[in-house]
C-alpha cells in the first residue's frame, strides 16, 4: 500500500487499544510461539451438533415464529422477518397498470452480482433488459465479500469433493440438484470471470493461489487480494455498462410489487423512484429477482456486515405472488465481525484471516476452537467462550475473542498480510490498530440469509416467468453456507436465471396484467386478523435518532 | 450522553451537536438524516459515501468515506455521492492489451498534468498520480496493480484540474490485464475439459443417490488437505 500524500488531520488517529485490553494482548503474545506449532482439534459432527444447540442464535426458540398466511403458512422464521413478510403492500389492487413506463423482455430487480450476471446472460441470449436497483448499481453485499470464491479446479480436488463439502456444511439438508449445479458450474464461472477481466491471485506460472475456507476439505478459495467481491462486482458492472442500450440500468428505483397477468404468469413490477416517491409499472415478459438478503433487519439485535439495502425485499415480493419459501429458520452469523473499535462493530473481518493462519484465542491467549469449522459452529464456539467469561470485554461492554493476526506474517513471511489483506489492514489502521503486529478483537455478526425463495436448478421458481438468483433464494446451502460459495452462487445462478429468463421471454404468451393477487393477499391478512403495522418491502432501515 | 460531551459539526453548513465517537455517516443519522444517496455498504467497500470536509481554522480540504471517518469538532462536511464522469463504451473481447488501446479508448489520459491532486483526494490512499503516470507510459500491468484497491468513489475525478475520470481508465487497465496479460491457469483449462467430457458425472450421480446416513458417513471419512 502506498502511503503517499493522503491528508488526514492528525487528531483523527485514535491510538489503538486501551490499557486493560493491552494486558490481554501480552498474554496472546506470550502463548504465540507455542501455538505456532499447535492446532486445536476439529469437532466431530456430534460435538458440532451439541454446541450449535446450546449457543447458536438459530436455536433460540423465542426469537422465531411461524407465518400465518400464504403458500408457506407455518414456515418458521425470525420474528423481525415474519413481521415484514406479513406486511401490507405499498399500493392497492387498483393501481393503474394501463400505461407502463417501460416495456422490456427481461426485468432484473437488484444491482448486485447476481443481478448483473443475470442481465449479461439474458442480453447474450437475445433479450432486451432493464435492471432496476434500490441504491447505486453495485451497492450490494457482493461488493463487500472479501475472502473468495470456491471452485474445484485443481487436480487434487473435484466437483464431487466440493459437493460433499457443501452438503456437509449445510447439515445435509441442501437440495442435491442445486448443489450439483453449484459445484459443476464453478470452474466455468471462474473462466467466465477471467475472460471479463477479473484479476485472480495467481502464481507467476498461472497456477491459481487457493486457500482453505471454513468447512473445505481442499484448498479451492480463489481470491483477488481481499477485494474479491469488489473486483467481481466492478467488473460485472463495467461490462453491463458496456452493453447499454441493450441493457438499461435504473438506479434508486426499488421494486415495491410484482405484477402477474390473468394467466398467472409474471408481467413485470411496480418500481418506486426513491427520491421523488413516484411509482411506475415496468412491463416485462420475465423477471429475475436478485435483491439479496436481510441483515438490516438485525435479527435478535445483532449487528450486521450487510449493506444498507439488505431488507428482505425479494422474499416479500415473491411470497405475495405465491412463490414458496424455505430454510428461513436459519441465518448465518459470521464468526468474525469486528468487536473493536466501536465505530466498526459488526463489520466483516474476512475468513481469509483464519485461512492464512490467524488463530482465535481467548483472553488468556489460549486456543479454544479449530480455526476453520463451518461458520455456524465457529460462531457458536465464540459465543460460548464469551458466555463462559473467557472473552475480552471492551470499554463499551462489547464482548469478543482475539484473532491472532500477527501469526500470518510469522508463518508466511513479512509483508504477507499487507499483500493479501490490504482492505483489512486499512480498515484497522484507520483506527490506530496495526493488525500485522497486534491481534484484532472479533465477535459473531449477522451475515447471510441461508434460506429464501425456493429455487430450482435452472433459476426458476414456482411462479411462471419469475426467476431468482443469489441470497434471495433458498435451498443451495441447506442450513449453513460455506465461505466462498456465495460469490459462486450469485454467478452460477445469476447466469442460469438470466439465460432461462431470456428463453422464457421468447416463448411466452402474455396475458393482461393485473394486481388481483393483492386483493387476495389483503383478504387473507384481514381474515387471519393480521396487522403487523409494517408496510413492506421496507426498502431501507431507519437509523435516525428517535426522540 | 451528557449534553456537554457533544461536539459541533456542520452538515451542509448547518450546525448539529453529535457524540464525538460517531462516524460521519452515523453523525448524519444522529442529526436526523435518513440517508438515500451517499450511503451503501457502510463498510468501506462500495465508494458511495465519498465526503469532503474542512476543519474550522484549517485552510486545507480533506476527504474520506463517511462510513469510515470519525467526526471532529468544527468539521464542515458535504457528501459527493454522485459525480458525472466520462466513461467510454468498449467491447473487451475486441481490444488489444496495448498502450494504443488505452490512448484510443481514453484519449484524455494524455492530458494528465501530474499534479497529484487526485492522490490527495483518494480515501483509499492509492497513489492515483502514479497509476495515471503508468497509464501514460502504456504500462497496463503497473496501472492495474497500483489501482487495484480503487472503490470508484469518484473523488479523484471530482478534484482533477485536467478533467480526467481516473477510476474509469483504471478499470479498463485492470480488465485488460485480467483478460489478456495475466498468466493462464492450465489446471483450470484441464478441469473444464474434464467436466465437459463427463468425468465427474457418475461421481455426482452417486452422491445424489446416497441416503442421508451414507452421505454423513462419506462426509466424515473425507480426507482434509493440509
Amino acid at each position: 500500500m502506498l502511503q503517499l500524500g493522503t491528508l488526514q488531520p492528525p487528531s483523527l488517529t485514535r491510538g489503538g487499544y486501551p490499557p486493560e485490553m493491552c494486558e490481554s494482548i501480552r498474554l496472546v503474545e506470550a502463548t504465540r510461539p507455542r501455538r505456532l506449532t499447535e492446532t486445536f482439534p476439529a469437532m466431530s459432527l456430534e460435538e458440532r451438533e451439541a454446541i450449535l444447540r446450546e449457543f447458536h442464535p438459530d436455536y433460540k426458540e423465542e426469537a422465531f415464529r411461524a407465518i400465518r398466511v400464504g403458500v408457506s403458512e407455518g414456515q418458521r422464521m425470525p420474528l423481525e422477518l415474519a413481521d415484514v413478510v406479513e406486511g401490507r403492500p405499498h399500493i392497492g389492487p387498483d393501481f393503474d397498470l394501463s400505461c407502463p413506463a417501460a416495456v422490456t423482455d427481461v426485468l432484473v430487480i437488484g444491482g448486485g452480482g447476481a443481478g448483473a450476471s443475470a442481465a449479461l446472460l439474458a442480453q447474450e441470449n437475445g433479450a432486451r433488459v432493464i435492471l432496476v436497483t434500490k441504491l447505486r448499481f453495485g451497492d450490494a453485499n457482493t461488493m463487500m465479500a472479501q475472502g473468495g470464491i470456491q471452485a474445484a479446479d485443481r487436480p487434487e480436488d473435484s466437483p464431487a469433493i466440493h459437493y460433499l463439502d457443501i452438503i456437509g456444511g449445510g447439515h445435509f439438508t441442501n437440495v442435491p440438484e442445486l448443489v450439483e449445479a453449484l459445484a459443476m458450474d464453478a470452474p466455468f464461472v471462474i473462466k467466465w470471470l477471467e475472460e471479463l477481466g477479473v484479476m485472480f491471485d495467481k502464481e507467476p506460472d498461472g497456477t491459481m493461489k487457493e486457500e482453505h475456507g471454513g468447512g473445505t476439505s481442499r484448498r479451492r478459495m480463489h481470491s483477488a487480494r481481499d477485494y474479491t467481491g469488489a473486483e467481481i462486482m466492478r467488473t460485472l458492472r463495467d461490462e453491463v455498462r458496456n452493453r447499454e442500450p441493450d441493457i438499461t440500468v435504473i438506479e434508486f428505483s426499488p421494486a415495491i410489487e410484482l405484477v402477474l397477468d390473468d394467466r398467472g404468469q409474471i408481467a413485470g413490477a411496480v418500481v418506486m423512484n426513491l427520491e421523488t416517491g413516484a411509482r411506475h409499472f415496468i412491463s416485462a415478459r420475465a423477471v429475475v429477482l436478485a435483491t439479496g438478503g436481510s441483515g438490516r433487519l438485525h435479527y435478535q439485535g445483532f449487528p450486521t456486515t450487510n449493506h444498507y439495502g439488505a431488507t428482505a425485499d425479494g422474499v416479500v415480493l415473491a411470497y405475495r405472488v405465491g412463490a414458496p419459501l424455505g430454510y428461513l429458520e436459519s441465518m448465518q452469523y459470521h464468526p468474525t465481525g469486528a468487536a473493536f473499535p466501536e465505530q466498526i462493530v459488526g463489520q466483516l473481518v474476512t475468513e481469509k484471516v483464519r485461512g492464512l493462519g490467524a488463530q482465535p484465542v481467548n483472553k488468556y491467549g489460549e486456543q479454544f476452537v479449530y480455526p476453520l469449522e463451518p461458520r455456524d459452529v465457529e460462531s457458536a464456539a465464540f459465543i460460548r467462550e464469551c458466555a463462559l467469561g473467557r472473552g475480552v470485554v471492551t470499554p463499551s461492554g462489547q464482548p469478543g475473542v482475539w484473532l491472532d493476526s500477527p501469526m500470518i506474517d510469522i508463518i508466511h513471511g513479512p509483508g504477507t498480510t499487507q499483500r493479501a489483506l490490504p482492505a483489512m489492514v486499512r480498515q484497522f489502521a484507520r483506527f490506530g490498530i496495526d493488525m500485522t503486529k497486534e491481534p484484532i478483537l472479533v465477535y459473531p455478526t449477522l451475515h447471510y440469509q441461508n434460506g429464501g425463495v425456493r429455487l430450482r436448478p435452472d433459476g426458476s421458481t414456482a411462479v411462471p416467468g419469475l426467476f431468482i438468483a443469489g441470497e434471495v433464494s433458498g435451498g443451495v446451502h441447506g442450513h449453513n453456507r460455506l465461505m466462498g460459495n456465495s460469490l459462486l452462487e450469485i454467478t452460477v445462478f445469476g447466469r442460469r436465471a438470466g439465460r432461462a429468463a431470456a428463453e422464457f421471454a421468447r416463448r411466452m404468451n402474455p396475458g393482461r396484467p393485473t394486481l388481483a393477487h393483492l386483493e387476495a393477499w389483503n383478504r387473507e391478512l384481514a381474515e387471519a386478523g393480521i396487522d403487523t403495522g409494517v408496510v413492506s418491502p421496507i426498502l431501507l432501515p431507519d437509523y435516525t435518532r428517535k426522540g | 450522553m451528557a449534553e456537554d460531551s457533544l461536539i459541533p459539526v456542520y452538515i451542509m453548513g448547518k450546525q448539529y451537536m453529535v457524540p464525538p465517537s460517531l462516524t460521519i455517516m452515523k453523525a448524519m443519522e444522529y442529526a436526523g438524516y435518513k440517508l438515500i444517496r451517499g450511503v451503501g455498504c457502510r463498510g468501506g467497500f462500495c465508494g458511495a459515501c465519498g465526503t469532503a470536509y474542512r476543519i474550522q481554522g484549517d485552510p486545507r480540504l480533506y476527504f474520506g468515506l463517511a462510513c469510515q471517518t470519525v467526526v471532529q469538532p468544527g468539521m464542515y462536511l458535504a457528501q459527493i455521492p454522485f459525480f458525472p464522469a466520462q466513461r467510454a463504451r468498449y467491447d473487451i473481447t475486441r481490444l488489444e492489451p496495448t498502450a494504443t488501446t488505452l490512448f484510443s479508448v481514453y484519449p484524455e489520459l494524455l492530458r494528465c498534468l501530474g499534479c497529484g491532486t487526485c492522490t490527495k483526494a483518494c480515501p483509499q490512499e492509492i497513489d492515483v498520480r502514479a497509476y495515471m503516470a503508468a497509464g501514460m507510459r502504456g504500462d497496463i500491468v503497473r496501472m492495474a496493480d497500483l489501482s487495484f484497491d480503487c472503490l470508484m468513489c469518484g473523488l479523484c475525478a471530482a478534484r482533477c484540474p485536467a478533467e480526467e475520470a481516473q477510476y474509469n481508465i483504471a478499470i479498463l487497465a485492470r480488465r485488460l490485464y485480467g483478460r489478456y496479460l495475466a498468466p493462464r491457469s492450465r489446471h483450470l483449462e484441464e478441469r473444464l475439459e474434464e467436466i465437459k467430457n463427463g468425468k465427474f458425472d457418475a461421481q455426482i450421480a452417486e452422491l445424489k443417490s446416497l441416503s442421508r446416513e451414507e452421505l454423513v458417513a462419506r462426509y466424515k471419512a473425507r480426507d482434509i488437505e493440509p
